[in-house]
């Protein structure tokens, strides 16, 4: 799960770590409100969208009076912020963050992830700051300073302290940009999160450090004790396809093509997409319905996949182990009895009484294609498409 | 000889009274699998599917001998369950629990570090199948009749995948020495380099068929290992060809983030490693056929 930089910053700096005064808004009479009462005379006014690269978009616009903040927010508030990270779609615009502006001296770049191959929390570093790690990792790969964090006893003041001094930090600042890593550290692990990304990370000019932007992913396993994070969804920003069926227990990731697909089991998913690429076709969606692939979950799966106006044939593909073909077909026929589908519909079945299954489904009166292989059904639901 | 399990394993079901766990006990007992008791904590004394009910691992490992466990705990409570069944001695604990959180799997990873090699316990999942010797027995929650025994061994991130190829096998009337799930979550108790390392010296085993997917660096870590240390032919295929990069697709793990995680570039390293590559999912089955034609080895 993914929250606003504001949200983020806010957990920042309940941990520790210094961020620019600011506040949320809602509109440009607010934001001119919040501009006079944060003071100064310089403020940026920043676009709330789950995404990075915002500047580049136009999300982020620094300005030198209360006015120019109210213009600043009216143009961008109800707007869609199309980013490079976004898609063509882009993300609704419904809360601007003001903050004074910085002096930046120095950006650095500081992030926090899980290092899958040593199960350990990493944190990584670089003087490039502004860039995307990516783009820093291809560009300045040498700037990049690693460090493995034992989760057992957590981050060590030296530790913080060598990735500092590895930044280039003067020597008078170090313990602050220690215990600012420290924070992010906290936070990270503290929280469940899975991403802890603070990109700048400057050092002004009045040598203050401060989080400028802040990005933070949380692990949604985790969210069963985590109220305070759960809390902060913004499902604004998230496919509204998507929300309906992670608020419905089922994974589904919407895509550009036109198949639509409801498999059982994320791999055996990935599969049947890559099938249909090979066949010529492009999937619609990733819908794992769960290892299960009850009835009503069957009915759930198919009103979400009739909700994605993109789609133009539905292929149905299930490995049914424990919970066999005959039930699955069952499943299937009464769920196309609760919910009109027109569009063609390619049905293949594997694994226990599959025989029966398909049994079931000819003599139901659903109009369908039968497939029997994984490459077979991605052919005929290619093929289905030019029918 | 299978691995990890065979016909006389003796297993423990933690969480064995509850709706999930009794199902898959049931089913397991039904396959044959040498089930000797359950532990659900405050239900100690009981009787469960006619077996011993223990308030502590420790406990049921004392009164039964069982050398491994099955985890049907919920989430929020599955890790202290794995860390208890490494307490207790046992050997190899398969979690089927989905939706572990990940600082939880770091945390179990990090307890069983106090135990040197040989008392070490195997986790396998979470997230997971689990694992089947056919004909033998059965530790997870896979449909044991689609497996024919014989001598491929199968190691897959995901369940229904795994599966898949098992009928993709017995349908070209090849069999399987051991399936094992090793579970789509992005931390998990063994990599696919810990069980083709077990494929390597089991007598039964012939080939491998490792079944991986998007994201992490597992798969090629286990190309690399097979490259150095193995005789028997891997064979491979990885699901995702299509997925786009930054998006998680159902397993947690199933998530490109950096290079050599998409499914093309694992294909590229794994060839290097000199693994088969099953170009798509439909010919799992024929490519380890193939195989076992091209180096005489049926």
């Amino acid at each position: 799960m993914d929250i606003h930089e504001y949200q983020a910053k806010k957990i920042l700096s309940d941990f520790g770590v210094k961020i620019p005064t600011g506040g949320i808004v809602y509109s440009p009479e607010n934001a001119e409100n919040k501009a006079r009462e944060i003071g100064g005379s310089k403020w940026v006014v920043k676009a709330q969208v789950h995404s990075g690269a915002r500047g580049k978009a136009g999300g982020i616009i620094v300005c030198n009076s209360p006015l120019e903040v109210a213009d600043a927010t009216d143009k961008l508030l109800g707007k869609k912020l199309v980013t490079n990270q976004t898609g063509p779609e882009g993300k609704i615009i419904n809360r601007i963050y003001i903050e004074e502006a910085t002096d930046i001296k120095h950006e650095l770049y500081l992030g926090l992830v899980f290092d899958r191959s040593s199960e350990s929390i990493m944190v990584v570093a670089s003087t490039e700051g502004g860039m995307s790690v990516e783009e820093i990792s291809k560009e300045k790969p040498e700037t990049i300073i690693r460090s493995k964090i034992e989760v057992a006893v957590g981050i060590q003041q030296f530790q913080a302290r060598e990735i500092a001094f590895g930044l280039g930090i003067e020597p008078k600042l170090i313990s602050r940009a220690a215990n600012t890593i420290i924070g992010c550290y906290k936070a990270f692990s503290e929280l469940d999160a899975t991403m802890v990304e603070v990109n700048p990370l400057v050092v002004s000019q009045q040598d203050e450090i401060f989080a400028l932007d802040c990005k933070m992913s949380f692990d949604n396993n985790a969210m069963f004790r985590r109220d305070e994070i759960s809390e902060l969804r913004d499902k604004t920003q998230e496919n509204s396809n998507e929300v309906y069926a992670s608020d419905r227990g089922m994974n589904y990731v919407s895509l550009d093509g036109n198949i639509g697909n409801i498999i059982n089991g994320a791999g055996l998913a990935m599969a049947s997409m890559d099938m249909i690429k090979l066949a010529g076709g492009e999937p619609a969606n990733f819908l794992d319905v769960g290892g299960g692939a009850t009835p009503e979950k069957i009915v759930k799966a198919f009103k979400l996949i009739s909700m994605d106006k993109k789609v133009k044939v539905i292929l149905i593909n299930i490995f049914a182990g424990i919970n066999r073909c005959d039930w699955v077909a069952e499943g299937i026929v009464q769920a196309l009895n609760k919910i009109e589908i027109s569009l063609p519909l390619v049905i293949r079945l594997a694994g226990t009484n599959v025989e029966k299954g398909n049994e079931i489904l000819k003599k139901s009166k659903i109009n369908y294609i039968e497939a029997s292989t994984l490459e077979d059904a991605a052919n005929k639901a290619v093929k289905a498409l030019s029918n | 000889m299978s691995i990890i399990i065979h016909k006389n394993t003796k297993i423990l079901v933690q969480g064995f009274t509850g709706k999930i766990g009794t199902f898959h006990a049931e089913e397991m007992i039904k396959y044959g699998s040498n089930i000797v008791g359950g532990v659900t904590p405050g239900k100690g004394g009981m009787t469960h599917l006619n077996l011993p009910v223990f308030n502590t691992v420790k406990e049921a490992v004392d009164q039964t001998g069982a050398s491994t466990s099955i985890l049907f705990v919920p989430p929020a409570f599955a890790a202290d369950s794995a860390m208890e069944a490494a307490d207790a001695g046992i050997k190899t604990c398969v979690a089927i629990t989905d939706g572990i959180p990940s600082h939880d799997m770091v945390k179990i990873k990090r307890y069983m570090r106090r135990y040197s090699k040989d008392k070490k316990m195997g986790l396998v999942g979470p997230n997971c199948a689990g694992i089947i010797s056919p004909g033998k027995s059965m530790l997870g929650i896979m449909p044991g009749h689609i497996y024919k025994e014989g001598k491929i061994g199968i190691v897959s991130r995901s369940g229904t995948l795994g599966y898949e190829a098992a009928q993709q096998l017995k349908d070209l009337d090849i069999g399987v020495s051991t399936s094992v799930g090793i579970g789509g979550d992005p931390i998990n108790g063994s990599s696919f380099r810990d069980i083709i390392e077990k494929f390597e010296t089991d007598d039964e085993t012939i080939a491998v068929l490792m079944i991986g997917e998007i994201g992490g660096p597992q798969e090629v870590a286990a190309g690399q290992f097979a490259k150095e240390n193995m005789n028997k032919p891997v064979i491979a295929y990885i699901a995702g060809l299509t997925a786009p990069k930054g998006r998680v697709m159902g397993h947690a793990g199933a998530i490109v983030s950096a290079y050599g995680e998409s499914a093309v570039e694992k294909v590229e390293l794994l060839k290097e490693c000199g693994v088969t590559i099953s170009k798509n999912p439909s010919v799992m089955g024929e490519t380890v056929k193939q195989v076992l034609i091209d180096k005489n080895l049926n």
